[in-house]
């Protein structure tokens, strides 16, 4: 294995600039860790650690030089391969009828991530499962994710609200990337341990002055694995969770969780799996032209449901019910896999503090207290 | 410009407010050509001498009603109106002079004028469409330039407004702010707000003040027990649900609850 310092991590971003990629990485703003476009290591969080736990999120001083020592970024790589706002396409009035342009024909620039974290890398083969790999995929998405470069980084310090063990994932990046980086910071020095997951990520390597790693480093990466592994904030029991998520379908929780839920759709938004979107027409004034938009939706919001004759889940009961259940069961049934990746963003981030872990634990409290042979007919209920 | 019949011909009405969302229709200028070409703008005091006799197509209304004046006015003008439309929290919710509605009218006009005698004024103000039947209601304080453009292209051309109704942080989220609640502590009213204004507050780090009114899922009563989480007293809380739409329903259940709580001396606020 090889290992760099600091000056090689820059070397490694403008190697990255130099084959074309436009290179993402943590970075500090406004009070938080973000995924942005980065030139180099003096854009990186230096020393800067973040507390997270339900309804709360606060950077810290960690008092060493580490750049990678946060957990989650505010997004993960979502934002970037399947933005907010898109526009589809637009047409032109002509005498005769109308033509449709594309929206923008010029193919993006490919994208580098530096810093993506082992449960970024899951959600991204979600997206890939959900969005690519269908009878219709989605050919916005195809084209900013083919040629995407990944940085990996093992997670040294996850947060408050993180649970990527339970559901599968681990502190240390899996597969998914052409390089995987792990930090490290002791009486040795400030280096990081590469380890090389793709032709590309030997071809970039190359380019970056790098020395043989001593076994003793590979021992310490070890055990930042194994000491991120055993501080994991939360835990989601993940035994029978599918049956158990239908078979709560009637549970009297679900009023608990509406008299909190503020039906405000965060949750939704940062989650790096969540894929709704929906479509928004506009003319302009002169009627002469018409756009077609993309945007993020979410099954909190009372338009999701809407079809002819009215809005099919009026509560927010309902609406909690429909995400979670999707999210810990209706996704095996869909696509094969689950629908969350344990990142514990949609915790952090919901200003009620409502915690994916807590409701499916009181669900799963319920069913042995209320519903019996609820398990038996799961499935049934929806 | 041309001016033909064929386009519908648009008035601009002026009642108890502070002109800012006219001044946001001025405000448009890029759009504003494009708006002339589309609509006779018929009668707009606020921006042209030229006034064409009604009735007009589309009326657009700015403002609340607070004198036995505006009562009569307003009845006036919906008869010469095809369509209807309020603009700002004044006129769909009475705005912030809707604050008179929990104090003593008389007693403020005291301290105001030097000759009371003269005022003559509503004891409450109300929105329009306490009065007469309104065709579609724009929210904020002032609307949102894009939006009221929006509202007019579509009664113009015969379809229905694309003015979303979910809350603040939709809007928040697309705009990649971060959540003030969460990462400053900040007391935000956006997950009770009705999205339109771009999130502007949150994008300057500033907590939104629920300008737009309610979102149509609101839970007005999980965002003050948030609210309070972060430190909120009951005080501010009855002020941060009466500032710009005190008469709407959800936005007044809620403040009065906790103005109960404060007459009442308890510590805690009621479920
Ligand atoms: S449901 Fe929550 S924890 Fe799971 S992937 Fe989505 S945001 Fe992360
Ligand atoms: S669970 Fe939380 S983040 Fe999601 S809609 Fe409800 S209040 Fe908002
Ligand atoms: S800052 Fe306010 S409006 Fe924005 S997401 Fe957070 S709670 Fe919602
Ligand atoms: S963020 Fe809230 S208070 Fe600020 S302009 Fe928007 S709706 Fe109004």
């Amino acid at each position: 294995m090889r290992t760099m310092g600091l000056a090689g991590l820059d070397e490694l971003v403008a190697a990255l600039g130099r084959a074309g990629y436009e290179v993402y990485g943590p970075r500090a703003r406004d009070g938080a860790i973000v995924l942005a476009p980065i030139a180099g290591v003096a854009d990186l969080p230096h020393g800067v650690g973040d507390t997270q736990d339900a309804a709360f999120y606060r950077l810290r001083d960690r008092g060493d030089a580490k750049v990678f020592g946060y957990s989650t970024a505010v997004q993960g790589l979502k934002p970037v391969l399947f933005p907010a706002h898109e526009l589809l396409w637009k047409a032109r009035k002509t005498p005769i009828g109308f033509d449709v342009e594309d929206a923008d024909a010029t193919p993006p620039k490919p994208r580098a991530f530096l810093g993506a974290r082992d449960c970024d890398l899951r959600a991204l083969a979600v997206h890939d499962t959900v969005l690519a790999s269908r009878e219709f995929a989605d050919k916005a998405y195809g084209q900013r994710r083919e040629g995407v470069f990944v940085v990996a980084v093992t997670c040294s310090d996850p947060c408050g609200t993180c649970f990527c063990v339970s559901q599968g994932g681990s502190p240390k990046p899996q597969e998914g990337y052409d390089l995987a980086l792990t930090e490290l910071l002791d009486g040795d020095g400030h280096r990081f341990l590469v380890e090389v997951g793709s032709e590309r990520g030997a071809e970039i390597l190359a380019e970056v002055t790098t020395t043989d790693a001593p076994p003793t480093d590979t021992a310490a990466a070890d055990a930042v694995v194994a000491e991120a592994t055993a501080s994991m904030g939360r835990t989601l029991d993940t035994s029978d969770l599918h049956d158990v998520m239908y078979a709560a379908a009637d549970s009297p929780h679900w009023d608990e969780v509406a008299a909190r839920c503020l039906a405000c759709t965060n949750c939704t938004l940062v989650c790096p799996t969540c894929f709704c979107t929906s479509v928004e027409d506009t003319t302009d004034l002169t009627k002469s032209m018409t756009e077609r938009h993309r945007v993020w939706d979410s099954c909190f919001g009372s338009r999701f449901s809407y079809i002819h004759g009215g809005v099919v889940r009026e509560s927010g009961k309902s609406r909690y019910r429909q995400w979670i259940t999707h999210k810990l069961a209706g996704y095996q049934d869909q696509f094969g896999l689950s629908g969350c990746v344990g990142c514990g963003r949609c915790i952090t981030w919901c200003p009620a503090a409502i915690d994916i872990t807590a409701e499916a634990a009181a669900l799963r409290a319920g069913l042995t207290t209320g519903a019996t042979d609820a398990l038996e007919t799961a499935g049934e209920t929806r | 410009m041309t001016t033909t019949t064929t386009t519908p011909t648009v008035a601009v009405w002026k009642f108890a407010s502070c002109d800012g969302c006219q001044l946001n229709l001025l405000n448009a200028e890029d759009e504003l050509l494009d708006v002339a070409e589309a609509v006779t703008i018929a009668y707009f005091p606020e921006a042209t001498r030229a006034m064409l006799p009604g009735p007009y197509d589309v009326s657009i209304v700015e403002g609340s009603i607070t004198t036995p004046e505006e009562v009569e006015r307003i009845k006036h003008v919906r008869e010469i109106s095809g369509a209807l439309i309020t603009i700002g929290a004044c006129a769909t919710h009475g705005g912030i002079q809707a604050l008179r509605n929990y104090a003593d009218v008389e007693e403020y006009t005291r301290y105001v004028y030097a000759h009371p005698e003269y005022i003559e004024t509503l004891e409450t103000s109300t929105p329009i469409s306490e009065h007469v039947k309104v065709d579609f209601e724009l929210r904020g304080c002032p609307v949102d330039k894009y939006q009221l453009v929006e509202v007019i292209s579509a009664f113009a051309q015969g379809r229905r407004p694309r003015i979303p109704t979910y809350s603040v942080c939709v809007e928040c989220k697309r705009a990649g702010n971060i959540c003030v609640p969460v990462a400053h502590g900040t007391p935000c009213l956006g997950p009770v707000t009705q999205a339109g204004c771009g999130a502007i507050c949150p994008s300057f780090n500033r907590g939104c003040y629920a300008c737009f009114g309610p979102q149509d899922s609101q839970n007005c009563h999980g965002m003050a027990d948030r609210l309070a989480a972060l430190g909120m007293t009951s005080e501010e809380m009855i002020r941060a649900y009466r500032t710009f739409n005190a008469t709407c329903e959800p936005f007044q259940a809620e403040s009065l609850r906790h103005e109960r709580a404060r007459k009442a001396g308890a510590e805690e606020v009621e479920a």
